[in-house]
C-alpha cells in the first residue's frame, strides 16, 4: 500500500512539474516584447527579423522579442489575451481601427508627449486620421493602405479602350465596363468590388467619393442613413443588378486578386497591399489609378499602427520609444514600402534614394501615395467589431437583394446607434 | 464482526486507490472543463469593456434572447442539425451495408469513402470553396454542360446553407460508416439463417434484423453527429465567415465573433452557458431516453 501512494505522489509530481514555468531573469538588458501581424504567405516575419537585429546592434542594452501572431485580429485577440492577463506587451502592431477598443479597455499610453512634432508631422494626416483623436496622437502609421483601381491594360486595348486612360469618374466607370464585359460576363467581367470581409470599408470609398466619411471623428456616430450613404450604396447595386459589368450578389475578398490575375475581370477595386502580389504574378500588363469620382475622389486608409501600452516600467518604456522611432525611420519605411507594396508613412520616405529610384522603375506605387490627398479614416468606432459587423451583414443583404437600399441602411444605422448609445454622454 | 470490519475497511481502501489512480486525470478535467465552464457562468452575469467588468445579472440574458441575430443563429443551426444528421446516417448505413459485402475492390471503396474524414475541416473548406466558386469552380463548369448559368452559391442567402450542408455531409458520412461496419460485423450469423430458412427478402432482413440490431450503433453514431453540427464551424472562417448577412451562421461561430471580434465576453459566455445547455440537454435525452428503448 505505501508503495503504491508513493508512486501514486511521484506520478502527482511529474504532473505538477509539467505545469510549472520557467521565469528568466533580466540582467542589465531590457526585454520588450513587440507583437505583430503577419499575413500568410509574405516574407515579412523576416524583413521584421531584420529590422530587429540591427536594432540590437546599434542598442546592445535591448532585447526585443519579435513574437509573430497570424492575422490581425488573431494578434489582437492574443494582445488582449495577455493584457487581460495583467502581462501586456510594450508594443504591438495592430488595426488603427482598433483604437477605440484599446482606449475602452484602458490599455495604450497617449503618444503626443513622448516625440517631437516635427516627428510627428512627417507621417500624412490621411494614416494620422485613424491614429490620433482630436489633437491627441494615440499610435503611429506602420503597415497603411489604401483602395485603388487595378485594370488590365491588355483588356482595355481588346476593347477599344485607351490603356493609359482608365475610367476618371462613375459614369466612365459604367461605360467603360459595359465594354469590357464579354459575354455577359460568362468570358469576363468589366469590374469586381469585393463584398466579404472588408465590405464596408469598399463602401466608404463610395460614400467618400459621393459626400463625406460615414462616421464622425470621435467614434461615436455613424451616418450609414445618410443621403450620400444611400446613393453610394444605390450605385454599388446598380453595377451587378443594372448595369451588368460586375457578378451579383456577394463577391468573396480573396477571389478578386486571382480574378483579376487569370483574366476574368477586367478592374478590381483592391488594397495597394496586394500590389506586390499583382506585380509579381499578373502575365499581362496592368495598370494602376485613383478610384474613380463621383463628385470628388476618395478613399479610406486602411492597415496597422505601432501601439505602445501601458503601465510600464521606465527603460522598458523609453526602450519601446526608441524601437518605434527606428522602425519610422524614412530608409527603413521605404524598404518597408518597396518590400511589402503598403504605403510609405511618412514625407521624408519618398525623399529617401531607395525609394525614388523604385517608383521611378514602378510609377504604380506613387498612385495610392498620391490619392493620399483625398484620403479619410477607415471606420472605425466605440464597439468597432459590432457596428462594424452590423454594417457588413446589411451591405451583403442589400447586395443579395433582401433588402431595399433604404431599409438595409436605415436597419443599419438604427442597429448601431443602439450599440454606440452608451457611449454619448 | 470484526473481519467484518476488516473486509470494509479493505474495500474501502481499494476504492481510496481507485480514486487515487482518477486523481490526475480529474486534475486535468478541472483545470480545463469544469472551472472553464463555472467560470463561462460566473461571467455570463457581468458586461462591458473587457478590463472592467461590471455585474449586471440577467441582464444579459434577457438582450440574446431578444437578439434577431441570436434567433436567426440558433435556427440556422437546428436547419443545419436536420440537414446533416439524417442523411448522413442514413448514407452512411447504406454504404456499409454495401460494403459489408465480400467483392473486388471494396477495399478501395471504404478507403475512397473514408479518406473525407482524414482531411482537416479547414483543408476541406478550401477544397469546396473551389468547388462552389462561381464561374470557373468546378460545380458551376458542371452544370454549364447541362447549360445552367453561373451561381453564386456562397454568396447568395437562399443556397448557401444547403452548400455547407452538402459539403459536411460528404466529410461525416464516411466517418460514420466506419462505426456501421464494425457493427455490421458483431451481428450474429445464425439470426439471418433463420430469415434466410422462413424466406424473407433482403429489405425484410434489413428492416426487422440489420436495423434494429445496429440501433445501439445508430444511437451511439446520432450523438456524435448531433454534437458535430454544433461543432463543426471551422469552415464558416474559410468559407463565408457566417454571410451574407449572418445566412449561414451558427452558434459556434457567433460566440466566437462575439469574444474575439466585439471583444463582448459577457454576451459570449451566455452564449457559451446556451450551448453547454443544448449539448448537454442533447446528451442527456440520448442517454436517459433513447436509451431505455433500444435492445442491446
Amino acid at each position: 500500500m505505501k508503495f503504491k501512494v508513493l508512486s501514486f505522489v511521484l506520478v502527482l509530481m511529474v504532473v505538477l512539474a509539467g505545469c510549472s514555468s520557467s521565469e528568466t531573469g533580466g540582467d542589465e538588458t531590457t526585454e520588450i516584447d513587440f507583437w505583430f501581424p503577419v499575413a500568410v504567405g509574405g516574407d515579412v516575419a523576416k524583413i521584421v527579423d531584420g529590422f530587429v537585429a540591427d536594432f540590437e546592434k546599434e542598442n546592445p542594452d535591448i532585447k526585443v522579442n519579435a513574437k509573430y501572431g497570424g492575422s490581425y485580429a488573431e494578434t489582437m485577440t492574443q494582445v488582449m489575451a495577455s493584457a487581460q492577463a495583467g502581462n501586456s506587451p510594450e508594443l504591438a502592431v495592430l488595426f488603427s481601427i482598433d483604437l477605440f477598443t484599446l482606449l475602452e479597455n484602458d490599455l495604450i499610453e497617449e503618444l503626443t508627449p513622448m516625440f517631437e512634432k516635427e516627428y510627428l508631422n512627417d507621417f500624412y494626416d490621411g494614416f494620422m486620421a485613424n491614429s490620433s483623436i482630436g489633437d491627441k496622437v494615440y499610435s503611429l502609421p506602420f503597415q497603411r493602405s489604401t483602395i485603388v483601381l487595378y485594370y488590365n491594360k491588355d483588356a482595355f486595348k481588346e476593347a477599344g479602350l485607351d490603356p493609359e486612360a482608365p475610367p476618371e469618374n462613375w459614369d466612365q466607370l459604367v461605360e467603360y465596363g459595359k465594354k469590357l464585359t464579354k459575354n455577359g460576363g460568362k468570358d469576363q467581367w468589366g469590374l469586381e468590388i469585393p463584398s466579404t470581409g472588408y465590405q464596408y470599408w469598399m463602401f466608404q470609398a463610395l460614400a467618400l467619393q459621393t459626400g463625406d466619411n460615414i462616421m464622425s471623428e470621435d467614434g461615436k456616430e455613424v451616418h450609414f442613413n445618410a443621403p450620400y450613404s444611400k446613393e453610394a450604396m444605390e450605385f454599388w447595386l446598380s453595377l451587378g443588378k443594372e448595369h451588368k459589368i460586375m457578378p451579383e450578389g456577394v463577391i468573396e475578398w480573396a477571389t478578386v486578386p486571382s480574378d483579376f490575375l487569370s483574366g476574368k475581370t477586367a478592374m478590381m477595386y483592391h488594397t495597394t497591399g496586394n500590389l506586390t502580389n499583382v506585380k509579381n504574378n499578373a502575365d499581362f500588363d496592368f495598370g494602376v489609378s485613383f478610384l474613380p469620382a463621383n463628385n470628388e475622389y476618395g478613399s479610406p486608409t486602411g492597415g496597422g499602427n505601432i501601439y505602445l501600452f501601458k503601465d510600464l516600467p521606465k527603460e522598458n518604456k523609453e526602450a519601446a520609444i526608441k524601437f518605434m522611432k527606428f522602425l519610422t525611420e524614412p530608409e527603413r519605411v521605404a524598404q518597408w514600402s518597396i518590400d511589402t507594396g503598403y504605403v510609405a508613412t511618412t514625407e521624408s520616405a519618398y525623399e529617401t534614394d531607395l525609394l525614388k529610384k523604385y517608383v521611378e522603375e514602378f510609377p504604380p506605387a506613387l498612385v495610392a501615395r498620391e490619392q493620399l490627398e483625398y484620403a479619410e479614416s477607415e471606420l472605425a468606432t466605440y464597439q468597432n467589431g459590432e457596428v462594424q459587423k452590423i454594417f457588413n451583414d446589411h451591405i451583403q443583404s442589400i447586395l443579395t437583394g433582401q433588402s431595399p437600399v433604404d431599409e438595409g441602411l436605415e436597419n443599419a444605422q438604427e442597429k448601431a446607434e443602439k450599440v454606440l448609445e452608451p457611449f454619448q454622454e | 464482526m470484526t473481519t467484518k470490519q476488516r473486509k470494509l475497511s479493505s474495500g474501502a481502501r481499494n476504492n481510496l486507490f481507485a480514486y487515487g489512480l482518477l486523481f490526475p486525470s480529474f486534475i486535468f478535467l478541472s483545470l480545463f472543463t469544469f472551472y472553464p465552464t463555472l467560470k463561462s457562468i460566473q461571467l455570463s452575469f457581468y458586461s462591458g469593456p473587457m478590463t472592467r467588468l461590471q455585474f449586471s445579472g440577467l441582464e444579459q440574458y434577457k438582450g440574446v434572447l431578444e437578439d434577431e441575430i441570436f434567433r436567426k443563429v440558433i435556427l440556422n443551426n437546428i436547419i443545419f442539425m436536420i440537414g446533416t444528421v439524417p442523411t448522413s446516417l442514413f448514407l452512411a448505413m447504406y454504404l456499409a451495408i454495401w460494403l459489408n459485402k465480400k467483392m473486388a475492390g471494396s477495399s478501395l471503396l471504404r478507403t475512397s469513402f473514408f479518406y473525407p474524414t482524414i482531411v482537416p475541416l479547414i483543408a476541406v473548406a478550401n477544397i469546396w470553396l473551389f468547388i462552389y466558386t462561381p464561374q470557373y469552380g468546378l460545380l458551376d463548369n458542371f452544370l454549364h454542360m447541362f447549360g445552367r448559368d453561373d451561381t453564386n452559391w456562397l454568396g447568395d442567402p437562399n443556397t448557401v446553407m444547403i452548400a455547407m450542408i452538402v459539403m459536411i455531409i460528404w466529410k461525416d458520412a464516411g466517418f460514420f460508416m466506419i462505426f456501421y461496419l464494425a457493427g455490421l460485423q458483431n451481428l450474429p450469423r445464425d439470426v439471418y439463417e433463420a430469415g434466410e430458412m422462413e424466406g424473407a427478402k433482403p429489405f425484410q432482413m434489413f428492416r426487422h434484423i440489420t436495423f434494429p440490431l445496429l440501433m445501439p450503433t445508430t444511437l451511439f453514431v446520432m450523438i456524435v453527429a448531433i454534437t458535430n453540427s454544433f461543432k463543426n464551424v471551422d469552415h464558416l472562417y474559410i468559407m463565408t465567415k457566417g454571410g451574407p448577412d449572418n445566412a449561414s451562421n451558427l452558434l459556434l461561430y457567433h460566440i466566437y465573433e462575439a469574444a474575439f471580434t466585439n471583444w463582448d465576453l459577457g454576451k459570449a459566455a451566455v452564449l457559451t452557458v446556451i450551448l453547454i445547455v443544448i449539448m448537454l440537454g442533447i446528451t442527456a435525452f440520448n442517454y436517459l431516453y433513447l436509451d431505455r428503448k433500444i435492445h442491446y
